[in-house]
């Protein structure tokens, strides 16, 4: 199996550095957007896109496993905020923290069953899943069906943040990206992040290594699980409902589009890639259902000739990882 | 009783669709080890080509089940020489990427122009009607979608496992490097063996054409289903794949007269409990 990036040497210290660098230029643009007379709620939503597609990145990119099921992940946290906050009458700190879980116990028990085969399988099985809960969702009386759950309070979070102001909630949002960010940069770099590229390379020297690579698997899942989750619940605050569309296969088939065109593997690309496809699908509106030909057209392009997408050719280019 | 057989009816038809399209894709996983997410929008494509035939064409459903098949096997093959091919060598999961991609563009093109109600096409003369067996009433056309997909599949089972040509694609499956060396043109059977999986996928859209209405989305959601019947029944195996698509398929009919809420979910529900029982799957070696 040939290797998907190239990043299996050691971190250096000048690594390290140049991806610090980095994120703090993003950070730093992404803080000042409010004042460039940006719409602001697309930009919201791009960020908890591009958390989503990180946290997906963490398997893919890490770990090798290509979960065609994240949007499970996004519908649930989604579904369980917004009844947190709407019925329970929930304040958002904690509207969120459910969703989180919620998220989190679906990662443990999806990805108890998914790590069980390895490879293309892995990839069915998540998407089956997936649509085994669109079933559940779209039956369960707490969703509304085809409805959605609208018209989702805001609230003031920690009693202070009054979430209905978009400035709030913008920093608010960019926040809990950054957070996610670190927490994935973190594990990335992490030993754990080390085992989990090695189980990548070659599942079965690093089991004949002595490493249990089904539990790393397993956290790997539910730590990617549970940020898409968090991604699912900040989103609750920005579009203010949850719907099936969350649930749907073709979010999971966006989540890895996004990663795709960004570069699988690489940091900042899973970002890059988010903003790219959610401001194509803002001006390209009115096309209809040619913007799903054109994501097709782009999944194809990309496979076929820019497997390292554009944060992974600029990387290639300037020799350095990104 | 009425209601249950008629409901296992219904469940031997969406067998027999689940048996045609896992039989495909495990015979292509086989030569070219991608899972062709692509598989759905080529069933679609197959009932277009049959609605297509009859609407513009005149011709008739018949030559529709002949024709239909290889257009889009051609189209298939075309696919595989221009994309699939270079894919060879690479992770497996470029190639779901790529064949998810051709999916996206194949059903959106076609949802452009039909957008996404179903068109009809009505059941041919000779299969119209029904005959009453005592227990049930049977509409002849759909015994008839039940006992021809199932002999395609044995005829296809016999082509692989059988004959001297199905000998070849298995060595090149097992050892492609080897079976070249025999002067054996591989990468043609790799084309031609992709071109009969899509073929099979669009016969099973003509046979479903007079049932299930012509809809640029009628495969989108059934290649889903079809994955977890093929991990249920893993792609070791021909007759494996068959026996397992028809199997769920009644499973699902059962559902939908015992407790119908379940019957869109029982086969994802059954593939958990596979994986969680035996996790190579029904029929599979470990892959």
């Amino acid at each position: 199996m040939s290797a998907l990036t190239d990043d299996t040497l050691p971190m250096t210290p000048r690594a390290m550095r140049d991806e610090m660098i980095v994120f703090a230029v993003m950070a730093a643009l992404l803080a000042v957007v409010p004042f460039t007379g940006i719409y602001p709620f697309f930009v919201m939503q791009a960020l908890c896109f591009a958390l989503l597609a990180c946290a997906f990145n963490l398997l893919i990119g890490y770990g090798g496993l290509l979960s065609f099921g994240h949007a499970m992940f996004l519908g649930t946290a989604g579904y369980v905020s917004a009844h947190a906050l709407k019925v329970w009458g929930l304040p958002p700190e904690l509207g969120i923290v459910v969703g989180t879980a919620a998220a989190a116990l679906l990662g443990l028990a999806t990805g108890y069953i998914s790590i069980k085969r390895q490879g293309i399988y892995f990839s069915m099985i998540t998407l089956a899943l997936s649509q085994l809960l669109y079933f559940l969702y779209l039956q369960a009386p707490f969703t509304h069906g085809e409805d959605g759950i609208q018209g989702i309070p805001q609230g003031h979070l920690f009693g202070i943040f009054d979430l209905s102001k978009p400035l709030v909630l913008y920093y608010v949002v960019l926040a809990g990206f950054l957070a996610g960010f670190l927490l994935i940069y973190r594990t990335i770099n992490s030993p754990f992040g080390e085992v989990l590229k090695s189980i990548r390379e070659n599942e079965p020297r690093a089991i004949s290594l002595g490493y249990k690579t089904d539990q790393y698997k397993l956290l790997a899942f539910i730590l990617s699980g549970t940020l898409a989750g968090f991604a699912g619940s900040l989103k609750v605050f920005v579009a203010q409902n949850a719907s099936l569309t969350d649930v749907h296969w073709s979010m999971s088939g966006e989540i890895v589009l996004m990663t795709l065109v960004g570069g699988l593997g690489t940091i900042f690309g899973p970002v890059v890639g988010a903003f790219v496809i959610i401001a194509m699908q803002q001006y390209l509106a009115g096309f209809g259902q040619w913007v799903t030909v054109i994501q097709g057209v782009i999944f194809v392009s990309c496979v076929l000739l820019f497997r390292r997408g554009l944060v992974g050719e600029l990387a290639h280019l300037l020799r350095r990882s990104l | 009783m009425q209601a249950l057989y008629a409901q296992l009816l219904v469940g031997l038809i969406n067998g027999s669709f689940y048996a045609l399209l896992s039989l495909g894709l495990a015979v292509i996983f086989g030569m070219l080890n991608i899972i062709n997410f692509a598989h759905g929008a080529l069933y679609m494509m197959g009932a277009f080509v049959a609605y297509f035939l009859l609407n513009l064409g005149g011709i008739n459903y018949w030559w529709a089940l002949l024709i239909a098949p290889v257009i889009v096997g051609i189209f298939g093959m075309i696919l595989e020489r221009t994309m699939l091919q270079w894919l060879a060598g690479l992770d497996h999961l470029y190639g779901l990427l790529l064949t998810f991609g051709i999916a996206l563009i194949v059903q959106g093109v076609f949802q452009n122009y039909f957008g996404s109600s179903g068109l009809p096409y009505s059941i041919p003369d000779q299969l119209k009607g029904g005959v009453n067996l005592g227990f049930m009433f049977l509409p002849i056309y759909r015994g008839w979608v039940v006992i021809f997909s199932l002999v395609v599949c044995l005829a296809t089972w016999f082509l692989i496992e059988k004959t001297q040509l199905g000998a070849y694609l298995r060595a090149a499956t097992e050892n492609p490097t080897l079976v070249r060396a025999f002067g054996i043109n591989v990468p043609r059977m790799i084309t031609l063996t992709y071109g009969l999986g899509v073929g099979l996928a669009a016969l099973a859209g003509v046979l479903s054409a007079p049932i299930n209405q012509v809809r640029p989305l009628m495969g989108a959601d059934l290649i889903i289903v079809v994955f977890a019947v093929v991990v249920i029944g893993g792609m070791g195996s021909i007759m494996g794949s068959i026996i397992t698509g028809f199997a769920l398929g009644v499973i699902e009919g059962l559902t939908k007269y015992f407790y119908p809420e379940a019957s869109n979910t029982v086969v994802f529900v059954l593939m958990v409990v596979v994986l969680l029982v035996k996790p190579t799957g029904l029929t599979g070696r470990a892959a």
